[in-house]
C-alpha cells in the first residue's frame, strides 16, 4: 500500500467512471428505444420541451421562403394559372364521369354484398422540413396530436402514397418516407393484380420489389399501386413504377427496383389519411413469437 | 495568427452564462432545416470540444451527454444515438486538453477533426447496428468543415474572456 496525498482539487468521479456511467445509459436508452419502443414517452418529453427552440430556427427559412413568395413575378403566377387551368380542365372530363362511376360500383358492390368503400377523411398538411437524420427517410409536417393525428396513418400528396405517420408530437408530426430502409407498403401491380411488398431503398429515389419470385410476371414500367390490405392504405393508390429488374436464377427472387410515383422529395403540401373505420383491430404484435408451437402440434400427427 | 490568442496568454475567467448560451445558440443552429445540404456541420459538437478543451472542469461528459439527448429528440434520431456519441467526445477532449492547447490553432483543429470525425463514426456504427442505411461517404464531410471552423470558433468563443489589447504600463499584467 503506498500513500498518496490527498487530492488537491476534488473532482468527482474519474472521467473514465462518469464515461462508463453515461455511455451505458446511453446504450440502455438505445436499446429500450429501437428494441423495444419504451423511450418514446421521454422523447415526446424533451420534444416539447425543445418545441420552442424548434420554431425560433425555423423561422429563418420560413422568412425567405415568404421572401421568396413576395417577389414572385407576375409572370410565373400567370404561366402556374395557366397550368392550373389547363389541368383542372384535364380532370373535370374525369370527374364527371366519377361520380356516375361511383355511384355504378357502390351498386354493383351492393349486388356483391361486398363492402362499400367509405371515403376517409383527411387533414392537409405541410412538410416543414426534412428529418435531419441522415440514416433514415422522414419529414416533419405541421399537424400533430392537436389536430387528432395518429400514427399509422397514410399520407399522400397529388400523385401517390408518400409515407406514413410514425410519430406523433403535439404540434408536429414525424412522417416516415416509402424510401426509409425501414418502411415497407404492401402493393400490387395493376397489370396482373400480382401482390408484394415494397421495401425502401434507404437512398433518394430507389424502392425495392423484394420477395418476388425469380419467375413472377413484372415487367418494367408495371405501375405499383396500394392493395389496402391492412387497411392503413386505401387501395390503389400509385407507389411506384417498375424501373430496372435482375433475374439472377442463382437466387430465389428477383432484384426489382421502383422509382417512386409521388414527389417524396419534392412537394410541400400533403393529405394525411384518417384510418377506415369498422376493420377488425390487428393483431397484437408478440402473436407471432406464441405462433409456432400449435403449429407444430398440428404437424406432427400429420406427419406420422 | 498572431490576433489569435496564444495558450500563455492570461484569460479572464469564464462566465457559466455565456458557455450556456453558446452551446443553445449551436443547437439553434443544428436544429434549422438543412433539409439535404451535405457538409453542415455539426457545430453543438465543436461547441462542446471546445469547452471541454478549455474548461475541463466546468463542461463535462454529463453536460455533453445532456445536450445529446436534446439532439436526439430534435432531431428525430435513435434515442441515445448523440448522448453516446457526445459521451465518448467530451471524453477525448478532457483527455486530450492539456495536450492540444500546446498546438498552434491550425493544429489544434487537426486534433478535433481526429476527435470529431470519431464522433460520427461512433453514431454511424450505432445506426449501422439499429438497422439505418449509409448515408454515402460524403457524411464525414461535416466533420472536417466544423475542424475547420475551430480558429473562428475559438475566437469568438474567447472573446468575452480577452483583456484589452491596449497595453497599460502601470497594470500589473
Amino acid at each position: 500500500m503506498d500513500y498518496q496525498p490527498p487530492p488537491f482539487f476534488s473532482r468527482g468521479p474519474a472521467p473514465l467512471v462518469r464515461l462508463g456511467f453515461f455511455v451505458s445509459l446511453a446504450v440502455l436508452l438505445m436499446v429500450l428505444d429501437a428494441r423495444f419502443g419504451y423511450a418514446e414517452s421521454l422523447r415526446k418529453v424533451v420534444a416539447t420541451l425543445i418545441y420552442p427552440l424548434q420554431r425560433v430556427a425555423l423561422a429563418p427559412a420560413e422568412l425567405l421562403d415568404a421572401a421568396g413568395d413576395f417577389f414572385t413575378t407576375q409572370v410565373a403566377l400567370r404561366q402556374e394559372n395557366d397550368q392550373l387551368k389547363a389541368k383542372d380542365l384535364r380532370a373535370a372530363s374525369d370527374l364527371l364521369t366519377l361520380e356516375s362511376l361511383r355511384a355504378e360500383n357502390a351498386q354493383l358492390r351492393r349486388m356483391l354484398d361486398a363492402r362499400e368503400r367509405i371515403p376517409r377523411a383527411a387533414t392537409a398538411a405541410e412538410i416543414l422540413y426534412q428529418g435531419r437524420d441522415p440514416f433514415s427517410r422522414k419529414v416533419i409536417i405541421d399537424k400533430g396530436g392537436q389536430q387528432a393525428l395518429e400514427t399509422g396513418q397514410a399520407v399522400v400528396d397529388d400523385v401517390g402514397v408518400i409515407g406514413q405517420v410514425t410519430r406523433v408530437y403535439p404540434f408536429l408530426a414525424e412522417v416516415t418516407l416509402i424510401t426509409d430502409k425501414e418502411q415497407r407498403t404492401p402493393v400490387e401491380v395493376v397489370r396482373n393484380g400480382l401482390r408484394a411488398v415494397v421495401y425502401g431503398g434507404g437512398d433518394k429515389g430507389a424502392l425495392d420489389l423484394s420477395y418476388t419470385a425469380t419467375n413472377a410476371d413484372v415487367q418494367a414500367d408495371d405501375l405499383v399501386v396500394t392493395s389496402g390490405i391492412d387497411g392503413t392504405y386505401p387501395p390503389g393508390l400509385p407507389v411506384c413504377k417498375v424501373s430496372k429488374i435482375e433475374r439472377n436464377a442463382a437466387y430465389s427472387f428477383a432484384k426489382i427496383t421502383c422509382i417512386p410515383a409521388a414527389g417524396t422529395d419534392q412537394n410541400r403540401q400533403v393529405l394525411v389519411l384518417a384510418r377506415e373505420a369498422g376493420l377488425p383491430p390487428p393483431p397484437a404484435e408478440t402473436e407471432p413469437k406464441v405462433a409456432p408451437q400449435p403449429k407444430q402440434k398440428r404437424a406432427r400427427p400429420g406427419k406420422s | 495568427m498572431a490576433y489569435f490568442e496564444q495558450p500563455e496568454r492570461i484569460l479572464l475567467p469564464v462566465n457559466v452564462a455565456y458557455m450556456a448560451l453558446t452551446v443553445a445558440l449551436a443547437l439553434l443552429f443544428n436544429l434549422m432545416p438543412w433539409n439535404d445540404l451535405v457538409g453542415v456541420p455539426d457545430l453543438v459538437a465543436l461547441v462542446l470540444t471546445f469547452w471541454c478543451v478549455h474548461q475541463p472542469r466546468r463542461m463535462g461528459i454529463g453536460a455533453a451527454w445532456l445536450v445529446g439527448l436534446v439532439m436526439d429528440a430534435g432531431n428525430g434520431a435513435l434515442l441515445g444515438q448523440h448522448a453516446f456519441a457526445y459521451a465518448f467526445l467530451a471524453f477525448g477532449a478532457i483527455s486530450l486538453h492539456r495536450r492540444i492547447l500546446w498546438f498552434s490553432l491550425w493544429r489544434q483543429a487537426v486534433h478535433v477533426l481526429v476527435l470529431l470525425l470519431a464522433c460520427q463514426a461512433l453514431m454511424l456504427a450505432v445506426r449501422m447496428i439499429a438497422g439505418g442505411a449509409f448515408p454515402g461517404p460524403l457524411y464525414f464531410l461535416g466533420s472536417i468543415v466544423a475542424a475547420a471552423l475551430w480558429p473562428t470558433a475559438s475566437f469568438f468563443l474567447l472573446l468575452p474572456q480577452r483583456r484589452p489589447e491596449s497595453v497599460d504600463e502601470n497594470r500589473p499584467i
